[in-house]
């Protein structure tokens, strides 16, 4: 199951990974083999078997919504890489340097 | 004395202080050769020893105070918890794991994180952005992995139990290699809740101790449901002491035949099948079977985890905690380099396979067709244990590698062949000493229907007084580090 360097480069794209152009080509190897091996799920007879998501019988566990405490802004924020203020601080989204956002769209 | 299991230790009449002192000693002047710990935590350690000295008969459990060391990928309040990646290198969680908050709550002092694969993916411990964890038995061999650290601590007494997390194997292929026990208990029977996501539908945190009893005491504090982990069961917990020395006599044990065929190491083979005729003298009927499913297990594995590891991860973006990359001229650019030089090379590996299997056009035939298999396999086990009470299979197919020496992925996940079935169906499963192969421990592994750890550790520790097996211990090497 052979996967070409230009499926790893859109499947990086999906995991928002980037890669340099030997970990494509390493990839494009691993990834092939390790495909190679999982095809052999394709002999197994599975119509009309349903799928294990989980393996737990229940579903839906519910509780009452009450509200209770939260974590502390200040705590969670000491973690963040960058901040301004009460506020995580990011690279611009929209407009210059933002890829795809609101193209064509109505905002 | 640092040798012996836990409930010898708190029956020995020495203070609690005196047996924290003994593994902090330990852990500070021979975790330079082996790598166990990724933080040392001596003075919590020490904290909750005096704490339980001051208590005396007000003590919140009868292991109060006694010390245990926890794997990296458990949430510590106030504490580092690194998961073994540049990502998280310096992260302090706002919160704890339901399972340490239910170790803290009996008493017991945290003794440092122990060392993984990076976010618990890998079999040998080689895959931390820290450096590899090396086997106390022969430090040119890897622990196993992922939990390496913490079967690596308790094989070198520098701990006298810890908590490992199991995906595919993580808690008993290491204790199978460090020639410890390990249990993996019921999907849902442990509270996730804190431990960092890999694999949601698989991932189960259990003990590694150095004896049957310690797991079963270990397993009896963490065990429970917990309302913040809505995948944990709302099962009363047995008390896992009461029923552990019946013995075996009457109960049917399996020997699943595709668990000891190609690729198994004749000497592995041997020993466990040693194991299975001690059962056999102690009153079990032990049969061969088969599991004809079993042989797709890996493949529907290395379709299911890295799926889940894929979404589990894409929490790593650089924006509200972790690691960030310097010089992002966007935000598509942060994320992207972020997750370029926060992950190592494996992770970044089952990301892209469980992305490229969750993608359009590939989703039918890889997720949904390994999640089918996944129920034959369960299907599969159900029918065996309406024959038998329990399963015995050897727990990896050789004894621990060198450092260095599986470098080929797939090679590398052939390991974990006879430990992810278990996971797969949701089982319990046990790892315990059952001989050596060339010099190197060899670990049994027993599984159960879900949900009877009972049955499983009575059966595990009847094993384990017939087979009566000298403990392992480290290379002499090891111990000549000058206190």
């Amino acid at each position: 199951m052979a996967i070409s360097p230009d499926e790893v480069r859109h499947v990086a794209r999906l995991a928002r990974l980037a890669l340099d152009e030997g970990e494509v080509e390493r990839l494009a190897g691993e990834l092939g083999a390790i495909l190679e091996y999982v095809a052999q799920l394709q002999r197994v007879e599975t119509a009309g078997v349903p799928p294990t998501a989980h393996v737990l019988d229940q579903v839906n566990a519910l509780r009452e919504d009450e509200p209770g405490p939260g974590l502390e802004r200040e705590v969670l924020l000491e973690e963040a890489p960058d901040r301004e203020g009460p506020f995580w601080r990011v690279p611009r989204v929209i407009g210059e340097g933002g890829e795809n956002v609101g193209e064509g769209e109505e905002r | 004395m640092a040798w012996r299991p836990v409930h010898e230790l708190a029956a020995s009449g020495a203070s609690r202080r005196e047996i924290a002192e003994l593994f902090v000693e330990r852990a500070a002047r021979l975790d330079g050769r082996v790598h166990a710990f990724l933080t040392q935590t001596p003075e919590r350690a020490l904290e909750a020893a005096e704490r339980a000295d001051r208590a005396g008969g007000g003590r919140p459990s009868p292991w109060a105070g006694l010390p245990v060391a926890l794997k990296d990928n458990l949430v510590t309040r106030g504490l580092r918890t690194t998961c073994a990646s540049r990502m998280l290198a310096d992260w302090v969680p706002p919160y704890t794991a339901t399972a340490v908050e239910r170790l803290e709550a009996a008493g017991l002092g945290c003794l440092g994180k122990t060392n993984l694969d990076e976010f618990a993916m890998g079999s040998s411990t080689e895959h931390s952005a820290f450096g590899p964890t090396r086997n106390p038995v022969d430090l040119e061999r890897v622990p196993g992995g992922s939990s390496g650290g913490s079967a690596a601590a308790v094989a070198a007494a520098m701990a006298p139990w810890a908590l490992g997390s199991d995906t595919g194997g993580s808690i008993r292929q290491p204790a199978a290699y460090c020639g410890v026990v390990g249990l993996k208990p019921s999907y849902g029977r442990v509270s996730r809740y804190g431990l960092v996501a890999f694999a949601s539908s698989l991932d189960q945190i259990g003990p590694i101790t150095r004896d049957v009893r310690d797991a079963a005491i270990l397993l009896g504090l963490i065990a429970g449901h917990d309302p913040r982990d809505a995948t944990s069961a709302e099962r009363p917990v047995p008390d896992y002491l009461e029923r552990l020395e019946e013995g075996v006599r009457g109960l049917r044990v399996g020997l699943p035949r595709e668990y000891f065929g190609e690729g198994v190491a004749p000497e592995v083979r041997e020993a466990v099948l040693g194991a299975a005729r001690a059962l056999e003298r102690e009153g079990a009927r032990v049969e061969e079977t088969e599991l004809p499913s079993t042989r797709y297990a890996l493949a529907a594995y290395y379709v299911v985890a890295p799926a889940e590891a894929s979404a589990n991860l894409a929490r790593y973006d650089g924006v509200r905690y972790g690691f960030r990359a310097a010089g992002a001229t966007s935000y598509a650019d942060l994320y992207d380099r972020t997750r370029q030089k926060g992950f190592g090379a494996e992770v970044r590996r089952r990301i892209m396979l469980g992305t490229y299997a969750l993608s359009a056009g590939y989703y039918d035939q890889y997720y949904l067709k390994a999640q089918q298999v996944r129920t034959l396999i369960r299907r599969e086990f159900g029918e065996a244990f309406r024959r038998f009470d329990l399963l015995l299979t050897p727990t990896a197919p050789t004894a621990a590698f060198r450092l260095g020496e599986v470098s080929d992925p797939l090679t590398m996940y052939m390991n974990d062949i006879c430990t992810i079935p278990a996971n797969l169906a949701g089982l319990p499963a046990i790892s315990l000493p059952c001989g050596s192969a060339g010099g190197l421990p060899v670990g049994a592994q027993l599984m159960a229907a879900p949900f009877e750890e009972a049955l499983l550790l009575r059966a595990a520790r009847a094993l384990e007084a017939a087979l009566s097996l000298q403990p392992w211990r480290p290379a002499a090497e090891l111990e000549e580090v000058a206190p």
